[in-house]
């Protein structure tokens, strides 16, 4: 394992020296790190040189909110989630409802195997979409990549994006570099991703060299998109107007195994293992990391009291139009799955479709003054 | 090519920068040319003088410390800079930083610094008896006068690179030293995690109070990590000396008081600033400093004396008149607006301080604001009284 001289010289000082003071946070990373697990753990680096510093440094510079848990640590390449399993373990677990050290995640792309999904009612289902990251083997991550392996990352990207047709022809965009018309209508679009500002991101270093090497590729008919370089390697998005998550849900999983297909025959598969499926700079994502939702107008039901129960039971969050930590805007709500890791891409998405078709029912019940008791479904 | 493997090529053992091995992990096909920043958009120092060549070279190296060129340069590369304002775009993590970098900034030093020389001696002069005159400000015009500095502590890293541990060994030491001052400079220390609400509006009543930085520049080379773990503000019974623990230097050390009497204020930081320089030394510390680039600090605008002595002064004439910034110029002086760099003057009053830190000693710079501070006045007087300034104009110092 290489050595990290600058956290060999930090070795000089006692444990106890460098342990940070999180008695003012609230975050997974906070609840775990222990004076003892620290101890075990700081000499320790990853072959590229990644620390235990470096993973919680975000965590210790956001305390976090009383109310929204954050995570407060990062990985910085694959081996991250190996050399500091003591910490990110129970973390792990903590985020991903008791997911074990020894637990297998089972990772099942095929579209096919997904039922209904493409009746949602558009009265109420205005788009549907279903997001991923993708994080390539051999390189490190973005809270600790140079400028030359992020480069690398966007030039293989590109080449396996422009290798794609049909339905998924398109065209690479560089943030650094795109006309004021490309990049007004990328905004137009809702496609363009701007430099993080969120302290959490800041602080662990993915804003670094901003904006060298980011891009953004979409393919013609603007409903396969995918983000270079941004918080991850590679984010994939498929998305449409409507309620056919059927659709959106077979172009994500055909687009994403065509592109996987590429990066293999470059020996940069997917960082992929048994344990935590794809791995993820946040370990939020890892699994699936996926994200499939709707913006769908729930304006009775989203005001009803048991409307947090009934997500709850469904396992699925609620966010506003703009995405995380946004309010909702007449009454439409963002609804998705809230797991990641444990279950499959079909699994979740099957959450997302049954769920809810459910809801819209429960809408319409409401509309016309009736009780949705009788529909409050189990815990899944 | 092929990328992932890791491949260490220089030798452990006997190497002294054992850190060479971390210098020279090198992702098997990335070369120096792959990972040049895009400088492109960028205007600041080191934006002007890396080149390729340059970097190729500085690449391999790190400090004892493990700083790397990569980290020099990165608050630069993330801050493109302003068409008008030139900002350094460089940082050093450790003292060493000047030594092992020094293609680089050398060359940034003698464009910040006014043509010095990579052969020049900087002269330190702390002594106040010195300073000629400075004690008749007219406080009708200066409403108060400020001296201000940093100072490194050696043997530890810097802000951008410095850990928990070290932070808080250079604040356990400071918080000793100044708490064995005595009389005039006898004080408190307040550490900002621990403030009162009481405590911290007193302290933003009486301006004493520094923040989490917000300046991109700062944050992009980390010296906000951990805040505000080991950060804190020490001052006097009366609230003239003041000390600034783990902001942007280990230390920053502030005279101050109201009206015109720079003279006191320079003397009480030059009493203050060598006690505690020799506190520190019966501990076994000094402070970083040599005699080619005077006192070390984190940013290489502030090396040499890096002190910046100031008042805040009425010239609401003097201001509007064509002359004022030639005039400036000429006395080697620089203009800011009353809440300090980068904000605007507020009803004609100025922040006026020395513009240069490094090739002149602290006594010929407070010097420069005694004179030309004096001058200004005497240049706003007669505009007030309808007169001509032409015959008051200063030949460039």
């Amino acid at each position: 394992m290489a050595k990290n001289c600058h956290n060999d010289y930090k070795m000089k000082f006692s444990s106890d020296d460098e342990y940070p003071d999180l008695s003012q946070h609230n975050n997974h990373m906070a609840k775990v790190l222990t004076k003892d697990i620290y101890a075990k753990l700081r000499g320790k680096s990853t072959p590229s040189g990644f620390t235990l510093d470096d993973i919680i440094q975000t965590g210790v510079d956001n305390p976090g909110h009383p109310f929204i848990m954050t995570v407060g640590c990062v990985a910085g390449d694959e081996e991250s989630y190996e050399v500091f399993k003591d910490l990110l373990d129970p973390v792990i677990s903590d985020r991903h409802n008791g997911y074990g050290p020894s637990d297998k995640h089972k990772t099942d792309l095929n579209f096919e195997n997904l039922k209904g999904g493409d009746d949602l009612d558009p009265n109420y289902v205005l788009s549907s979409r279903v997001r991923t990251g993708r994080s390539i083997k051999g390189f490190t991550l973005p809270p600790h990549n140079s400028r030359g392996e992020r480069r690398g990352i966007e030039k293989l990207s590109i080449e396996a994006l422009a290798t794609l047709e049909g339905e998924f022809k398109g065209k690479y965009y560089p943030l650094n570099g795109m006309t004021d018309a490309e990049q007004e209508q990328l905004i137009a679009d809702h496609f363009l991703f701007d430099k993080p500002v969120s302290p959490l991101l800041t602080c662990a270093g993915m804003a670094r060299d901003w904006p060298d090497a980011r891009g953004i590729w979409h393919n013609d008919n603007k409903t396969f998109l995918v983000w270079v370089n941004e918080e991850d390697h590679l984010r994939v998005i498929s998305m449409q107007k409507g309620g056919n998550m059927k659709e959106v849900f077979r172009r994500f999983c055909v687009g994403l195994q065509k592109i996987e297909e590429i990066f293999k025959k470059h020996n940069h598969g997917f960082m992929w293992n048994e344990h935590l499926g794809y791995i993820l700079t946040c370990p939020s994502n890892l699994g699936t990391g996926l994200r499939g939702g709707v913006h769908v107008k729930l304006p009775k039901l989203s005001t009803h009291p048991k409307f947090e129960e009934i997500l709850t039971r469904l396992r699925l969050q609620k966010r506003g139009t703009g995405g995380v930590d946004t309010a909702s805007v007449g009454g439409v709500f963002d609804i998705s799955n809230a797991d990641r890791l444990g279950s499959s891409e079909v699994y979740q998405v099957q959450l997302v479709v049954d769920g809810v078709k459910l809801m819209v029912e429960m809408e319409k019940k409401l509309e016309k003054g009736e009780s949705i008791d009788g529909m409050v479904p189990a815990q899944k | 090519h092929v990328f992932g493997i890791w491949e260490e090529t220089a030798v452990p053992g006997e190497n002294p920068h054992s850190c060479q091995k971390m210098a020279n992990l090198q992702l098997k096909g990335l070369t120096a040319e792959d990972e040049f920043p895009d400088l492109s958009q960028h205007n600041n120092h080191m934006a002007k003088f890396l080149n390729m060549d340059m970097y190729k070279t500085l690449r391999d190296r790190t400090t004892p410390n493990g700083f790397t060129v990569d980290g020099v340069i990165q608050t630069g590369v993330d801050n493109p800079g302003h068409p008008f304002i030139m900002t350094v775009g460089c940082v050093a993590g450790d003292e060493e930083s000047y030594e092992v970098f020094k293609e680089l900034l050398d060359l940034v030093i003698e464009d910040r610094h006014g043509g010095y020389k990579p052969t020049d001696m900087h002269k330190t002069d702390l002594n106040p008896d010195n300073l000629m005159g400075g004690d008749d400000l007219d406080p009708e015009y200066v409403l108060s006068s400020r001296v201000r500095t940093g100072r490194s502590v050696r043997g530890f890293c810097l802000p951008p690179l410095c850990r928990r541990g070290e932070r808080r060994a250079v604040e356990k030491l400071s918080v000793e030293v100044l708490g064995s001052l005595t009389g005039d400079l006898q004080g408190k220390y307040y550490s900002l995690r621990d403030l009162s609400e009481a405590e911290q509006q007193q302290m933003i009543d009486d301006h004493l109070l520094f923040d989490k930085p917000v300046s991109p520049l700062l944050l992009a080379s980390r010296m906000a990590r951990d805040w505000p773990d080991a950060r804190g503000i020490w001052h006097n019974e009366n609230k003239t000396f003041l000390v600034w623990v783990n902001e942007e230097d280990h230390l920053r050390v502030i005279s101050m008081q109201k009206g015109g009497n720079l003279k006191e204020v320079f003397t009480r930081f030059c009493t203050g600033l060598t006690e505690i320089e020799s506190l520190f030394k019966n501990k076994g510390f000094s402070f970083m400093w040599n005699e080619h680039l005077g006192y070390i600090l984190t940013c290489p605008s502030n090396l040499g004396t890096g002190l910046r002595a100031g008042v805040h002064v009425k010239l609401p004439n003097m201001s509007k008149d064509s002359n004022f910034e030639e005039v400036l110029k000429r006395l080697r002086l620089q203009k800011r607006g009353t809440g300090g760099v980068d904000t605007d003057a507020v009803d004609g009053v100025f922040d006026i301080s020395n513009a240069d830190r490094l090739g002149f000693s602290e006594v010929e710079l407070v010097q420069m604001v005694v004179d030309g501070v004096k001058l200004l006045v005497e240049m706003e007087k007669k505009l007030e009284a309808g007169e001509s300034i032409e015959e008051l104009m200063p030949t460039q110092k």
